[in-house]
C-alpha cells in the first residue's frame, strides 16, 4: 500500500470562468456557421458575392427605379425606345400591372357583372378560412356547404342565365378567376374520383382491378398537354353529332381525368400502408366492404398521405397553366396575352407581368404547402415514429 | 336450440346467394365489363360517324404524305418535302435532347443543391433554400415563358452580342458556341476515350477482388480518372491534333460559324433542369436525412475516414431512399417537355399538333404521343428499376 502525502487540498470552489473569447458570441457563430474549415469560407465568401451581386440588383429593379404608374408605355422605355426614362434605365413596369390589374383578375367578364366574381371569392373565403383552422367547431356542416351548396351557388352566380342575373359564356371568363375556378373543380373532382380508382386497383375483382390499372397508368403515363388535347380534340369526336362542348368543360373534364389518376397513385400509398390486421379486423366485426373502407381503412390511410393530396393539390395548381392550349385565358395566359398590347409594349413589360404572375402563383403554392406541413405535425398522432 | 346448431354446423351456413361475395363479384364484374364495352362502342360508334361527316380517314396512312412544313431544329436532315413520319422523328429526337441534356443537368444542379441545404454553411444552406422554395413553387410554363420573353428575346441583337467567356456569343437570334470542326484520324481520339471507359471498368474489378484477397486498397477513383482523360489527350496529341475550334463571328447582319443554340431550345432547357432541380435537391435532401445516425457513428469507430464513411456507408444507402422519387422526376422532366409547345421548340407534341391542324388524324396523333410517351416512361422506369435492384438492400 502506497502512501499519498496530500500538501494541497482546495477547501473552495473556483468560480466558473468566461468561455474563451472566439467560443463566444457573434465570432463563435461566425466561426461555427460560415467559417468552419477553409472550403467553407470559401463558399461563404462565393455565396456573399452572389448575395451582394444578386440583392442590391433586385431591389433596385423592383422598387427603387421601377415605374409604379403611368398612362402607357411612355413610362417603362427609355428615351432611345420613345418613353421618358433615360438611357440605360432598367427597373420593374408595374404601371402595366397596375394598368391591367382587374383583367388578371377577371379576364373579359363584363364590368358591371364583377361584383358576381366578388360575391363568390368572399363566400369562398368566408367558407374556406374556418375549413382550415381546426380550433373553429361545426367541420362537417361547414364541408357540406363548402363541397355541396357553395358550387351550386358559384355556378348560377358566376355563369348566371337565372334569377335575373345576366348570363356570362365561359369564354369570357380569365385570369385569376379561372385559375381558381379550375383548381377548385379538378381539386374537388379528383379527390373522390382518385379513391375511388385506388380501390379499384386494391381490389380482388381482376376486371375492375385491370381496368383501374390501365386508366391510371396510361393517364400518368403521357403530359398534361396531350391529356387536354385529348379532351379538346377527342371529346367532341366521341360524342353524338351536334353535341357542342363548353372549352372551360373540356378544360376541367382533362384536368380533372389527370388529377384523379395522379390522386389515385397517392391514396393507393396510403392503403399500402394500412396493416393487414386492420382489415382484418374491420372484417371480423362483420362489416362489408364498403364499410370497412369508409370506417377503418379510408381514415387512417387518407391521414397518413395528407402531404402527397396537398402536393397534388399543388401540382395542379400550377398544371392549371396549360389549359391555354385549349384556348382558356387563365393567370398566366392573360398577363402572357398583355404584351401584344402595343400600347405597353416594352422590353420591361414581359419581365414585370410574368414576375407578378408568378408572385401570385407562388403565393398560393406556398400557403398550401405550409399548411400541409402544419396539418402532417398536429394529425401525427404517433403511431409512426 | 344448441344441438340444432351443432348438427346443422355440418355444412356451412348457408346464405342467399344475394350476399355471396363471390357471386356479387361476379355480377358486379360482368356489369361493369357490359357498361364499358357498351360505352367504348357507343364511342367508336360516335366516331366513326363524325369522322364519316367530316370526309377524315382513319388509319396511319398519312405519315408517308408530304408534312409540308418547316422546322427550326432537327437533328436529322428533314425539310418541307420530307413526310410526316420523319417530321415525327424529328419531334421524337428533340424531345430526347431536351430530356437527356435536361435530366443531366438538373441532377448535378438538385445533388448541390440538395447537399448544400443540407450544409453546416448558414449562408450557402440559405442561398439553397431560397431556390428550392422559390422554383417549387412555380409552374414550369412560366419560368419558360420568364426565361423566353422575359430574358432571351430582349437580349440585343446579333450586332450587340453579348461576349461570354471561351468564344461564346449571345443574342436574342439564340447562344453561340465554338464548333468542334474535326479533321481525319480524330477518330483516335473517342476510340481512346472508349478504351478509358472500358480499361477503368477492369482495373476497378480487379482492384476490388485484391482487396478482398489481400486487404491493399486500390486507387480506381484516381486511376480511372487518368485512364478516361489522359488517354484521350495522349491521342489526340500523338495524332497530330486533327481538330481546331470554329469561333463564331460577327459577318454582315448577322453570325457565321460556331454552333448556334436557338432560344425556343434554351428557355426550355433552362426551365426544366432549374424546376426539376429544385425537387431533386428535396428528394437528396430527404435521402441523406433518411441515412440513420447511427450508420455514419458505427463507421467512425471501426475506423473509417470521413470520407470513406460518406462513400462507402451514407451514400449507399442514401441512394437506396432517392433513386424510386427521382425515377419518377425523370419521368416528369420528359412529359414536361411537352410545354415545348408553348415557346415553338419543334417536340413531339407541337409537330403532333401542326399534323393535327394539317391532316385532322387527331385519333392517330394522340395514339403516337400515348404510344411514345408510354415506351419513354417504361424504358426510363425499367432503367431505374434495374439500378434501383442494384442498389437495394441485399438481405441474408
Amino acid at each position: 500500500m502506497q502512501e499519498h502525502d496530500l500538501s494541497y487540498v482546495r477547501m473552495e470552489m473556483v468560480n466558473a470562468q468566461n468561455a474563451p473569447e472566439r467560443e463566444k458570441g457573434v465570432t463563435r457563430w461566425l466561426r461555427k456557421n460560415l467559417f468552419a474549415t477553409p472550403i467553407d469560407g470559401l463558399l461563404t465568401l462565393i455565396g456573399l458575392l452572389i448575395v451582394a451581386y444578386a440583392l442590391p440588383n433586385i431591389v433596385r429593379w423592383a422598387f427603387i427605379d421601377a415605374a409604379w404608374v403611368g398612362p402607357d408605355r411612355s413610362v417603362c422605355s427609355t428615351q432611345s425606345q420613345g418613353g421618358v426614362q433615360p438611357d440605360g434605365w432598367s427597373g420593374a413596369c408595374w404601371a402595366f400591372v397596375n394598368a391591367k390589374f382587374s383583367q388578371f383578375m377577371y379576364g373579359r367578364y363584363p364590368v358591371f357583372e364583377r361584383w358576381r366574381v366578388d360575391l363568390t371569392a368572399v363566400m369562398f373565403i368566408a367558407l374556406l378560412v374556418p375549413l382550415l383552422i381546426p380550433r373553429i367547431p361545426y367541420k362537417a356542416l361547414n364541408a357540406i356547404v363548402f363541397f355541396g351548396v357553395f358550387p351550386v351557388v358559384a355556378y348560377f352566380l358566376l355563369v348566371g342565365g337565372n334569377f335575373g342575373l345576366n348570363r356570362v359564356q365561359t369564354s369570357l371568363w380569365g385570369g385569376l378567376l379561372v385559375t381558381m375556378v379550375l383548381s377548385f373543380v379538378a381539386i374537388s373532382v379528383s379527390l373522390p374520383f382518385g379513391i375511388l380508382l385506388a380501390l379499384g386497383r386494391r381490389s380482388r375483382l381482376p376486371v375492375i382491378k385491370m381496368i383501374c390499372v390501365v386508366f391510371i397508368e396510361t393517364i400518368r403515363g403521357v403530359p398534361l398537354i396531350s391529356v387536354l388535347f385529348m379532351a379538346s380534340v377527342m371529346l367532341p369526336l366521341f360524342m353524338p353529332a351536334g353535341t357542342t362542348f363548353d372549352r372551360f368543360l373540356r378544360a376541367v373534364v382533362g384536368l380533372s381525368i389527370f388529377a384523379s389518376a395522379y390522386m389515385a397513385e397517392v391514396v393507393r400509398g396510403g392503403l399500402q400502408a394500412i396493416p393487414k390486421g386492420q382489415y382484418e379486423g374491420a372484417s371480423s366485426l362483420g362489416l362489408g366492404y364498403w364499410q370497412s373502407m369508409g370506417l377503418i381503412v379510408l381514415p387512417q390511410a387518407l391521414k397518413l398521405v395528407i402531404p402527397g393530396i396537398v402536393n397534388t393539390f399543388i401540382g395542379l395548381f400550377k398544371d392549371t397553366s396549360l389549359v391555354y392550349i385549349v384556348g382558356m385565358f387563365d393567370l398566366l395566359a392573360i398577363v402572357r396575352q398583355n404584351f401584344s398590347d402595343a400600347n405597353w409594349a416594352s422590353p420591361q413589360t414581359p419581365k414585370s407581368g410574368l414576375i407578378f404572375a408568378g408572385l401570385i402563383f407562388w403565393a398560393f403554392c406556398f400557403a398550401m404547402s405550409r399548411y400541409s406541413i402544419y396539418m402532417e405535425r398536429r394529425l401525427d398522432t404517433g403511431h409512426r415514429k | 336450440m344448441a344441438s340444432q346448431m351443432s348438427v346443422r354446423g355440418e355444412e356451412p351456413a348457408r346464405v342467399s346467394w344475394v350476399n355471396d361475395p363471390k357471386t356479387r363479384g361476379i355480377v358486379f364484374q360482368v356489369v361493369v365489363a357490359v357498361a364499358l364495352i357498351g360505352f367504348i362502342y357507343w364511342i367508336i360508334g360516335n366516331t366513326a360517324e363524325n369522322l364519316r361527316r367530316a370526309n377524315i380517314s382513319s388509319g396511319f396512312a398519312f405519315l408517308n404524305g408530304r408534312s409540308g412544313f418547316d422546322l427550326s431544329q432537327a437533328l436529322i436532315p428533314y425539310s418541307s418535302n420530307s413526310t410526316f413520319m420523319r417530321a415525327m422523328i424529328v419531334g421524337l429526337l428533340n424531345t430526347l435532347l431536351v430530356a437527356v441534356t435536361g435530366i443531366i443537368t438538373a441532377t448535378i444542379v438538385g445533388f448541390l443543391v440538395g447537399i448544400g441545404r443540407l450544409s453546416g454553411n448558414w449562408l450557402i444552406a440559405r442561398i439553397c433554400t431560397v431556390y428550392v422554395e422559390i422554383f417549387r413553387n412555380l409552374p414550369p410554363l412560366l419560368v419558360i415563358f420568364f426565361w423566353y420573353v422575359g430574358v432571351l428575346s430582349v437580349l440585343p441583337g446579333p450586332r450587340q452580342s453579348v461576349d461570354l467567356p471561351l468564344g461564346g456569343m449571345i443574342n436574342n437570334r439564340g447562344l453561340y458556341l465554338p464548333r468542334l470542326l474535326t479533321e481525319p484520324g480524330f477518330w483516335l481520339v473517342p476510340a481512346a476515350l472508349a478504351l478509358g471507359v472500358v480499361l477503368t471498368f477492369f482495373f476497378i474489378r480487379w482492384g476490388r477482388r485484391r482487396q478482398m484477397a489481400t486487404g491493399q486498397v486500390f486507387p480506381g477513383f484516381r486511376v480511372g480518372l487518368g485512364l478516361i482523360f489522359g488517354l484521350p489527350i495522349l491521342a489526340f496529341i500523338v495524332s497530330g491534333m486533327p481538330a481546331t475550334l470554329e469561333y463564331p463571328e460577327m459577318a454582315g447582319f448577322n453570325i457565321r460559324g460556331g454552333q448556334v443554340v436557338l432560344p425556343e431550345f434554351l428557355s426550355l432547357y433552362l426551365a426544366l433542369s432549374l424546376y426539376t432541380a429544385s425537387f431533386i435537391a428535396e428528394i437528396v435532401r430527404a435521402g441523406v436525412l433518411g441515412v440513420a445516425k447511427g450508420q455514419s457513428e458505427a463507421a467512425y469507430s471501426l475506423g473509417l475516414s470521413p470520407r470513406r464513411t460518406l462513400r462507402l456507408v451514407v451514400v449507399p444507402q442514401a441512394m437506396r431512399i432517392i433513386i424510386p422519387p427521382l425515377t419518377s422526376q425523370y419521368l416528369n422532366l420528359t412529359k414536361n417537355s411537352s410545354l415545348a409547345i408553348a415557346v415553338g421548340y419543334a417536340d413531339l407534341v407541337a409537330i403532333g399538333q401542326t399534323t393535327m391542324n394539317q391532316t385532322g388524324q387527331a385519333i392517330e396523333v394522340v395514339a403516337i404521343w400515348i404510344v411514345v410517351y408510354l415506351g419513354l416512361s417504361l424504358i426510363t422506369s425499367a432503367f431505374m428499376n434495374w439500378y434501383n435492384a442494384k442498389m437495394a438492400l441485399v438481405e441474408r
